[in-house]
């Protein structure tokens, strides 16, 4: 790596001389190391489906979720270190509160992303802090707007998206999400279709187990951010590991 | 070297010590400010209610509870605002109603809606129940009324505390009770007895507790001045929480004729 022994890493608020800031994107490498998180923008809502890795059979299941309700209208999935995320998603529902006491009205996701990308942003500016290890996606769906989404990288940047992918796996299942088409897509289609693409990117050789982690926000739901229920879960995951099966078959069939 | 002064008027032998007889008072010490109150220091607190809201009342039946109360805003004796719904569905297992100073009920409101979110977001699927919240009430309540800046209102909780109806009272002093049968203000007056005879004379059903309601609401109307024919109902059963559309009620004056003033 360019940037070891140089000295130019050590400091978030310091440039190298090919105006690079390396402690900004390490905070990146520490999100890639994370389990696949993926976005999903449909016709009339938005799904979140996390490959959350379980590094040890000691823990409860469920333990450590990486999806969270950020207000009645918002959820966040999270990729990178754990404990970074939880301040973000702790700072994105103060900044909802703050809002709704303001205005009496629920936070636009335009605005609350604006102001959690420049408080990421701002841990990007000094050499005594260090930038956040961790992306997040946010989305929501609103009567007058429809479906929106945005990602946050730990540089402070965010875009909206259709599709998104963070961590590990996020070449593959871009790939996979490029293939849908987004637009014409329901929520309860895309669950089917985010569950089965986080079986499929997920690597049983260096990841043994993991937990799927899905949430919704549309028009079926009110507007309200909530994990899927039980069965459409259980239903959407017995599907993705079929469709996986039936892969594997074919591949052997090949042979 | 004026500023020794002279012999007539001589400087201050030592300045910034303790004045004689006082002990000394460090700069921005608590006790050096607690002394010399000037008028500015006395806060004015809220002595009285300024939009105000009249009776809520509220029944207990077999299966849940209901929650009544007009949508009249007073500003003294002025009828002001016509639509000030007062009742506020919670959760699904709370019906929350108020009566008194409508800003007041509006503050601790937001409040509550944000405290429900805030229970959302944590996402363990557990709700506040009735009890919780009107213990909470008794302390946001009581504590204000300590500090001489109480919220004017009396609030009545409904809702299902594990299975059971559970209704409560909290009033602008913090002073909390639960009873079958609840109203406050006017209604104390007019409606508790009308309220606690249907009680006495057996256990209701949602239908017998809603005509009871309205029968109450009307009695009302017709006795307090600052009642609104216009009103909302809440019920509260194991099912959920519904807030009934403002229901109209229909008075009948033709009695009118037989009242005489002197």
């Amino acid at each position: 790596m360019s940037s070891i022994g140089t000295g130019y890493d050590l400091s978030a608020s310091q440039f190298s001389p090919d105006g690079r800031v390396f402690q900004v994107e390490y905070a990146a490498k520490a999100v890639e190391n994370s389990g696949t998180v993926i976005g999903l923008r449909g016709k009339d809502g938005v799904v979140f489906a996390v490959e959350k890795l379980v590094t040890s059979k000691l823990y409860e299941p469920g333990a450590n979720k990486r999806i969270f309700h950020v207000d009645e209208h918002v959820g966040m999935a999270v990729a990178g270190l754990i404990s970074d995320a939880r301040q973000i998603v702790e700072t994105a529902r103060s900044e909802a509160s703050n809002y709704r006491s303001q205005y009496g009205t629920h936070v636009p996701l335009k605005y609350l992303n604006e102001r959690v990308s420049m408080y990421m942003h701002a841990y990007t500016l000094y050499s005594a802090v260090r930038p956040y290890g961790c992306s997040v996606v946010m989305g929501t769906w609103t009567d007058y707007e429809g479906p929106q989404m945005y990602m946050l990288d730990p540089s402070g940047v965010s875009f909206s998206y259709f599709g998104c992918a963070v961590g590990k796996a996020k070449q593959a299942a871009k790939t996979e999400i490029e293939k849908l088409k987004l637009a014409d897509m329901t929520v309860k289609d895309l669950v089917k279709e985010a569950a089965r693409i986080i079986y499929l990117v997920h690597d049983e050789l260096k990841d043994k187990q993991f937990e799927l982690e899905l949430s919704w926000v549309s028009k079926d739901t009110k507007g309200r951010h909530q994990i899927v229920p039980r069965e459409l879960a259980a239903e959407a995951e017995n599907l993705a590991k079929q469709a996986l099966a039936d892969i594997e078959d074919s591949d052997e069939g090949d042979m | 070297m004026a500023f020794m002064g002279d012999i007539m008027n001589p400087a201050p032998l030592w300045q910034n010590g303790p004045s004689p007889g006082a002990f000394y008072n460090f700069p921005g010490n608590s006790s050096s400010l607690a002394s010399n109150h000037t008028p500015q220091d006395f806060k004015a607190h809220s002595a009285s209610p300024i939009t105000t809201t009249t009776t809520v009342i509220g029944v207990k039946f077999d299966k849940g509870c209901v929650i009544a109360g007009d949508t009249l805003g007073s500003y003294g004796s002025l009828a002001r605002f016509r639509d000030c719904p007062r009742v506020m569905k919670v959760n699904d297992l709370i019906l929350l109603g108020s009566g008194g100073d409508y800003a007041d009920f509006q503050y601790l409101k937001d409040i509550i809606t944000q405290k429900i979110i805030d229970e959302k977001c944590i996402g363990d699927g557990l709700q506040l129940k009735p009890r919780s919240l009107h213990c909470w009430l008794t302390r946001v309540l009581y504590n204000k009324r300590s500090k001489m800046d109480p919220l004017w209102n009396s609030y009545v909780v409904a809702g299902i505390q594990d299975g059971e109806p559970f209704l409560g009272a909290v009033d602008k002093l913090g002073t909390a009770y639960e009873d079958a049968a609840i109203a406050n203000g006017l209604g104390a007056y007019m409606a508790t007895p009308l309220l606690r005879d249907a009680l006495e004379k057996g256990p209701l059903d949602q239908e017998a507790a809603l005509a009871l309601v309205r029968k109450c609401m009307k009695v009302l109307y017709y006795r307090d001045a600052r009642a609104f024919q216009r009103y909302q109902i809440g019920v509260v059963t194991a099912e959920g929480v519904t807030v009934h559309d403002t229901e109209e009620l229909q008075p009948d004056w033709s009695l009118a004729h037989m009242i005489h003033m002197k």
